[in-house]
């Protein structure tokens, strides 16, 4: 059944105990990211220092793929410097791109592999990026602002 | 139970796009006529044998075809005036009720200091707390131009208006008061009179958002006693790209137009112009002509089944769908959970699942819904949710369709580990 390769066994598990989630103290900037074509929201809270992801933390309403999408992107990026994060980042976003026709590397994707059946579902695309692009948004934001400081 | 005189198993058959197979072979189980509703043949064609056989730019030209053409749109707008009850003159073809809605909120924005129309600080524009953005984000942006304050009556926890603070909402100051039939979430169908009622004693002028209602129950406009209203062809069976404004015909003569150009003058020199009489003088442009067409065979299409047989078949599958929804575990209707005063849109969280994923489960089983906010994001929040589920029903949906949602549910429950 392709619900099967839809909500793998992985994602469900980030839905039921996401990672990261409930906002931290810590943070360099905040952003705010809605789907307004079906409401999912997401907050998140990211610090970088010395190029690096230092902290991220997100709290967030939403389907099972757009939460289980947020917490693992939160998983990959805690820890990486930034250039690296944005491998990742890029690399997830082909994967959503590809309709079905990547299985996404492992190795640098980890648990965001268990969403490349969501590549088949054009409507659900958006789902798996909304926490993915509150990262970009929020790094790109914390970048400027230390340049500026 | 008893039997109407519709027979919806026989009706299907006229819709080519309900033999049509989904996602694994699954046979299509549409319920999401409130978003839209599917095409009869007769629609499809009427609309394909207007480009075939008559186009032609109306209202212009000497020659057959523009006849034709004209014979054939003015015959739709005639078609439209008798299912509203309306004069011919009333109907203004539009390109969606969308249009028409925010078509009136700058007419009023155009309208001359001190006309009937005009708004200004200290005036207000009352609307309801359960309206498609549709109808609440003209008048916000209208309030905002003129500085009029918009207001809005309250729906209880039931999902119905508030009647009882109408007085303290509806006073003096208020202009317009602007207000959905029916919702397109909760079912509820709004008691028209009362606000009417209401409305002519400040003297205001009241529009009403008849999407969920023209094309699911008998409409008169003169009984509704409303001063504006609005519908969209393609939930009426219609093709997209055709809507309706209907005024009555003292305010279309007073209102100002709200796009000019080609059809709509009378006379025009380099320096001025002036309008057309009503419907013309606000139908700018070479109109949706095989749109208007393609409604009128829609609405010709419901006449011939009576608008009483759609509204009593409707009614017998919501209360239907109520009786087995509700009951089932995890499952919570948002709005009215009696058949009373409530058009067949049933919608519903189920516990533990988020909307979209409901839909998706749903989609397995080739059942088409609708999730998500429904274009009322304040009356989510009003009920404290993200979204809902929404199942809405049409003169082609049988009481089997509802089983297969029933068991769509089920499976979404097991499929997640709740319920």
């Amino acid at each position: 059944m392709e619900l099967n390769s839809l909500y793998q066994e992985v994602i469900l598990d980030h839905y039921k105990r996401p990672h990261h989630k409930g906002l931290s103290e810590l943070k360099d900037i905040q952003v705010h990211h809605v789907n307004p074509s079906c409401g999912d929201e997401v907050t998140l809270n990211l610090s970088i220092s010395g190029g690096i992801v230092s902290d991220i933390s997100w709290d967030g309403v939403g389907c099972s793929i757009s939460q289980a999408s947020t917490s693992i992107m939160t998983d990959l990026v805690l820890g990486q410097t930034v250039a690296h994060a944005y491998k990742i980042l890029d690399n997830f976003s082909e994967l959503m791109a590809s309709k079905g026709t990547m299985v996404g590397d492992e190795a640098l994707l980890d648990d965001a592999v268990a969403l490349a059946g969501v590549s088949k579902f054009p409507a659900r695309v958006k789902c798996a990026l909304l926490g993915w692009m509150a990262f970009k948004d929020a790094s790109v934001q914390a970048i400027d602002g230390s340049e500026k400081a | 139970m008893k039997t109407t005189a519709l027979n919806a198993q026989v009706l299907k058959a006229d819709f080519p796009i309900l033999q049509r197979e989904m996602r694994g072979g699954k046979k299509l189980t549409y319920l999401d006529s409130g978003a839209t509703s599917q095409k009869p043949l007769s629609v499809i064609d009427a609309q394909s044998n207007f480009y075939k056989t008559k186009n032609a730019a109306v209202h212009r030209g000497a020659h057959l075809l523009a006849e034709e053409a004209d014979e054939a749109y003015e015959g739709a707008r005639k078609i439209v005036a008798d299912f509203l009850g309306a004069h011919v003159d009333e109907v203004i073809f539009t390109k969606s009720a969308t249009e028409s809605l925010n078509a009136i909120a700058y007419s009023f924005g155009n309208a001359e200091a001190g006309s009937k129309f005009a708004l200004k600080k200290g005036d207000s524009i009352v609307v309801t707390e359960m309206e498609h953005h549709a109808n609440l984000i003209p008048w916000q942006q209208l309030a905002r131009r003129t500085g009029a304050t918009l207001k809005w009556i309250p729906i209880t926890d039931e999902g119905r208006l508030d009647y009882s603070i109408l007085d303290g909402i509806i006073d003096s100051t208020t202009r317009v008061v602007a207000f959905t039939h029916q919702s397109n979430v909760l079912g509820t169908i709004n008691d028209v009179s009362k606000l009417v009622e209401a409305a002519k004693k400040v003297s205001a002028i009241t529009v009403l958002d008849a999407c969920q209602s023209a094309p699911h129950f008998a409409i008169d406009v003169k009984k509704l006693g409303v001063d504006l209203l609005a519908f969209s062809g393609h939930k009426a069976l219609g093709p997209t790209g055709i809507g309706i404004l209907w005024g009555r015909s003292e305010i279309l003569e007073e209102m100002e137009p709200f796009l000019f150009g080609g059809s709509m003058i009378e006379t025009v020199t380099m320096t001025d112009a002036t309008w057309a009489r009503a419907p013309r003088k606000f139908e700018a442009g070479v109109p949706n002509m095989a749109g208007a067409v393609g409604l009128g065979a829609a609405l010709e299409y419901l006449t011939s089944l009576g608008m009483e047989n759609v509204h009593a078949w409707e009614m017998e599958l919501t209360q239907y769908a109520l009786d087995k929804i509700s009951n089932m575990p995890g499952l919570k209707v948002i709005g009215p959970l009696d058949a009373v005063d409530r058009g067949a849109v049933i919608s519903f969280t189920v516990e533990g699942i988020h909307p979209h994923d409901v839909g998706q489960v749903l989609d397995q089983h080739g059942i088409a819904v609708r999730t998500g906010h429904h274009c009322a994001w304040p009356l989510m929040k009003k009920f404290g949710i993200a979204g809902t589920t929404r199942a809405s029903f049409y003169i082609y949906n049988t009481l089997e369709d509802i089983d297969n949602l029933v068991v769509g549910i089920k499976s979404a429950q097991e499929f997640f580990k709740v319920g």
